[in-house]
């Protein structure tokens, strides 16, 4: 009976323990929602305490989540800061109503206009491209131009990308959307189906590997992680990222599709110096280099070098859509892709 | 102090409420009406969506009942090379995350993989033509079987062991050959737990996100997840939740009226080893192939790919953090065990005790939130606990000018209370079951001689059920201890476990680096399925 007793004691006060805050002392802190993934944002947290003496606290999820938990906490949000690694999540978080408008002008200044929200609520970190890549032995970039000419009948069955799911993919045919109209972009996603050589599975190191395997001869990827692939130990991966080449799609027109890592400040963020001195950090020299070594990102900023990786693919020119619209448009973007028989 | 039905009635009214909270909050969003996404999905998704998720729940429960019962049935019946170790080993699959399983069996069986790369290396380009698909809903079905049957096999062998040893030396002794008296004897007999363990199986099938996602497969959970985010649609999603549920709703009452087609009270048989049959030859080696094969597919082959991951890139990877996070997992697992095997003890006796239907119902309740999926939970927990946090704000705000913040949002305690919602079915059956095969006689003795209702319980049932309470115990722990989505989001600052680590590399499509953290969450799995099995031998023994 005793030990009935104890056990409901100890039980309740376990409960209580769990339930208690977290404790914060009375050193300068600053509250980070990060959907950008612990290993590609602590190391750059670190350095930040190292430097100013601010104590960071990080929660990283996805961005949808970080968002809900945003909204429901309301005012009372520990948050400060929200990074995503999309401008769509950094546009519905606006639309939401958690952002507050206080980066600093000189901050915002820094960053290129089609990097950040107009009304100054958020500004792009890095940047990454989607592009095409091709099987060296087989195909002749010659051949390749632009997104809309995957549709081309020679690219039956030749073609790989992952699954509609993708938020990577989803901006793309936002772009698309903003450029092109829906029904254009509606007739593109079918033709573009129509090519798949596979049901789109996997991440867009599969798309590599499977064309260096020889499923498909063009796959649409983000740049950073054929970069990774090229850079990482998996010996594997390094000879597949070697057997193909990037092909920048539209030069001649609109430019290549980009997105954007970004960085905001809540409404509820009570550490708005601090968060300003975040971001200040985020557009030093040395952390776009670090993005651009690390995860072969391009720099947002001017006059800082990309790696060796991103330098051998050449100079591109980007798609100066304002990134607010990818994120309005990704209902849309989805509901074409559905319709389309894009899995 | 026995207790008035009264006193059980109203404290299992508030538990269950304060448990079903989530369910509630989900059932809210039926009013919200709003925009045509529903007319989308019906044009578009949703028929692929029931039909995969109905596929993949009979392929899963057909998986099961093949991988589990037979296998339950050799353990507890006969003899053969390898019985001895294979009783336990039976549960290591148990130790590994469904999602996990899909990586490593992807890794290996894709066109790119090694299997295939190698077979083409041997047999030319056309290997891959006919080479079965991994990601795809036969890849799924079997993914699933592998990873829970142990489930079945769990419950089954305990019904096969204890409860129909009797019944089976009669029909025996009556004539009937040992398949005849397995088919009419033993399985219906076996019947409510066979069940109760294809349930779970099931309703965690349902609710998974990871792994279906990873095989390209859509299901209701990923359609869930993906007109949340894609559609930026909350309503729809939770909508699209409330149908899920109901297709759980069908299974828990499928398993309730099996249950009360019987109900056996048998004691404690003990098996001595002379009941045990012995087998040699071509039966020897079968009953070792059936036995081994779910154990080599569903643990030894996607742990040998973690451990090769994990040697090629311990040199990075392997660092004082891994013992943080593995503590955070462990000591998270623990607290949530604890607490949700007593909130499911208090229910299972509330239950007894009371008689009253109403109390059984509430009871019936509390098992819902196993099947709905982590994303959709942990939503439905962050908005009752922000409108707490915000009234107590309030309150204290207008009345002491002080500001209360966030106390439960954001806290371990959100995470804990979202864990036993979770995964209190899953306590629930087993303790459930540990507690019907106590004859209620035996407690109508007990109170005859004057004990009161927590004697009884304190002096007779615990000691009685204490397997069940340690399975109980074990399982919510490996749960936990895998548990992705709701840890994910509703997790407080600076406080990251195996799972997230490994789904963070995976996420990032670095599966090689997501191998040691995955390859920590089974090797702190084996702990406690271990000390199971020991328990289970002693028991048997």
């Amino acid at each position: 009976m005793k030990f009935v007793k104890w056990q409901w004691l100890t039980t309740s006060l376990m409960a209580l323990a769990v339930a208690m805050p977290m404790h914060a002392s009375a050193q300068e802190e600053l509250n980070v929602y990060s959907a950008r993934k612990a290993q590609l944002i602590a190391p750059l947290l670190e350095d930040f305490s190292k430097q100013t003496g601010i104590q960071v606290n990080l929660i990283t999820s996805k961005a949808d989540a970080l968002l809900k938990r945003l909204e429901s906490e309301g005012r009372r949000s520990p948050a400060d800061v929200l990074i995503t690694t999309d401008a769509g999540r950094l546009h519905r978080a606006k639309e939401a109503g958690v952002l507050q408008a206080s980066i600093s002008p000189e901050l915002l200044k820094k960053v290129p206009a089609s990097l950040q929200d107009k009304d100054g609520l958020w500004l792009g970190l890095t940047t990454r491209a989607r592009v095409i890549v091709y099987a060296k032995d087989r195909v002749n970039p010659q051949d390749l131009s632009t997104y809309e000419s995957l549709t081309d009948s020679k690219w039956k069955n030749k073609i790989c990308i992952r699954s509609s799911g993708n938020i990577y993919n989803q901006s793309l045919v936002a772009s698309m959307i903003s450029h092109k109209g829906e029904e254009a972009t509606a007739e593109w996603a079918k033709g573009l189906v129509a090519n798949m050589a596979r049901k789109p599975k996997g991440g867009d190191r599969d798309q590599v590997m499977a064309v260096a395997a020889g499923q498909c001869d063009l796959a649409v990827v983000n740049t950073y992680y054929l970069g990774q692939m090229l850079n990482g130990s998996d010996e594997a991966q390094q000879e597949a990222a070697n057997q193909v080449a990037v092909f920048w799609p539209n030069q001649k027109d609109r430019g290549t599709h980009i997105n954007v890592s970004g960085i905001a400040i809540t409404k509820s963020a009570k550490n708005i110096e601090s968060a300003n001195k975040l971001i200040e950090f985020m557009l030093s020299k040395p952390a776009q280099e670090w993005y651009a070594k690390t995860n072969n990102e391009y720099p947002v900023m001017d006059g800082v070098e990309p790696s060796d990786t991103l330098k051998s693919w050449g100079e591109f020119h980007s798609d100066h859509l304002n990134l607010s619209k990818l994120g309005e448009l990704n209902p849309q973007a989805v509901k074409i892709m559905d319709r389309a028989n894009w899995r | 102090m026995t207790k008035s039905p009264k006193f059980w009635l109203l404290s299992t009214l508030l538990l269950a409420f304060v448990l079903t909270i989530p369910i509630w909050v989900l059932a809210s969003f039926v009013f919200q009406f709003g925009n045509d996404n529903w007319q989308h999905l019906l044009d578009t998704l949703l028929p692929e969506y029931i039909i995969n998720s109905l596929v993949l729940m009979f392929g899963v429960a057909f998986g099961t009942l093949l991988l589990g019962v037979p296998a339950a049935w050799l353990i507890s019946h006969y003899q053969f090379t390898g019985s001895r170790w294979l009783h336990w080993a039976l549960l290591l699959p148990l130790a590994m995350p469904a999602y996990i399983s899909a990586y490593t069996y992807t890794g290996l069986l894709e066109f790119e993989g090694p299997v295939q790369s190698a077979l083409r290396e041997v047999f030319g380009f056309g290997v891959s033509q006919w080479f079965p698909e991994v990601r795809s809903l036969g890849g799924a079905v079997l993914l699933f079987s592998l990873v829970l049957y142990p489930y079945v096999y769990l419950l089954s062998r305990s019904a096969f062991g204890s409860s129909s040893q009797k019944a089976l030396e009669v029909s025996r002794t009556l004539g009937a050959g040992p398949v005849k008296s397995f088919f009419q004897v033993a399985l219906p007999m076996a019947r409510p737990a066979i069940i109760a363990g294809v349930t779970l199986a099931l309703m965690e099938t349902l609710a998974d996100f990871g792994a279906v996602q990873h095989f390209g497969v859509d299901t209701f959970t990923t359609g869930i997840y993906r007109t949340w985010s894609g559609l930026d649609d909350t309503n729809t999603a939770m909508q699209l939740s409330l149908v899920l549920l109901s297709f759980v709703g069908i299974l828990i009452l499928v398993e309730r009226w099996s249950r009360q087609q019987q109900r056996y009270y048998v004691g404690d048989v003990k098996t001595d080893a002379s009941d045990y049959v012995q087998l040699t030859g071509k039966k020897n080696v079968f009953a070792f192939a059936v036995c081994f094969l779910p154990i080599l597919l569903g643990f030894l082959v996607p742990s040998g790919q973690l451990l090769y991951w994990s040697l090629t890139t311990a040199e990075t990877n392997l660092n004082s953090d891994f013992f943080e996070l593995t503590w955070n997992s462990f000591s998270l697992a623990l607290i949530t065990a604890v607490a949700t095997v007593a909130v499911a003890v208090f229910l299972a006796y509330a239950k007894r005790m009371s008689n009253l239907s109403r109390v059984k119902q509430f009871v019936q309740v509390a098992h819902l939130g196993y099947a709905v999926p982590g994303t959709v939970l942990a939503i439905a927990i962050i908005i009752p606990l922000a409108w707490f946090d915000k009234t107590v704000d309030d309150f204290f705000y207008e009345n002491y000018e002080i500001s209360t913040g966030l106390i439960l949002s954001g806290t371990l305690f959100a995470l804990v209370f979202a864990y036993m919602v979770r995964f209190l079915s899953v306590a629930l059956q087993s303790v459930e079951s540990g507690l019907a095969r106590i004859k209620p006689s035996m407690d109508d003795s007990a109170r005859t001689l004057g004990a009161s209702s927590w004697t009884i319980m304190g002096r007779i049932h615990l000691p009685l059920m204490h397997t069940s309470l340690i399975t109980a115990l074990i399982l919510v722990f490996v749960e936990v201890l895998k548990e992705l989505p709701t840890t994910l989001i509703l997790r407080p600052f600076n406080f990251d476990t195996l799972s997230i680590k490994a789904y963070e590399m995976a996420a990032d499509e670095r599966l090689a680096d997501a191998g040691l953290p995955a390859l920590l969450i089974v090797l702190t799995s084996l702990i406690p399925v271990i000390i199971l099995s020991k328990l289970m031998d002693k028991r048997s023994g």
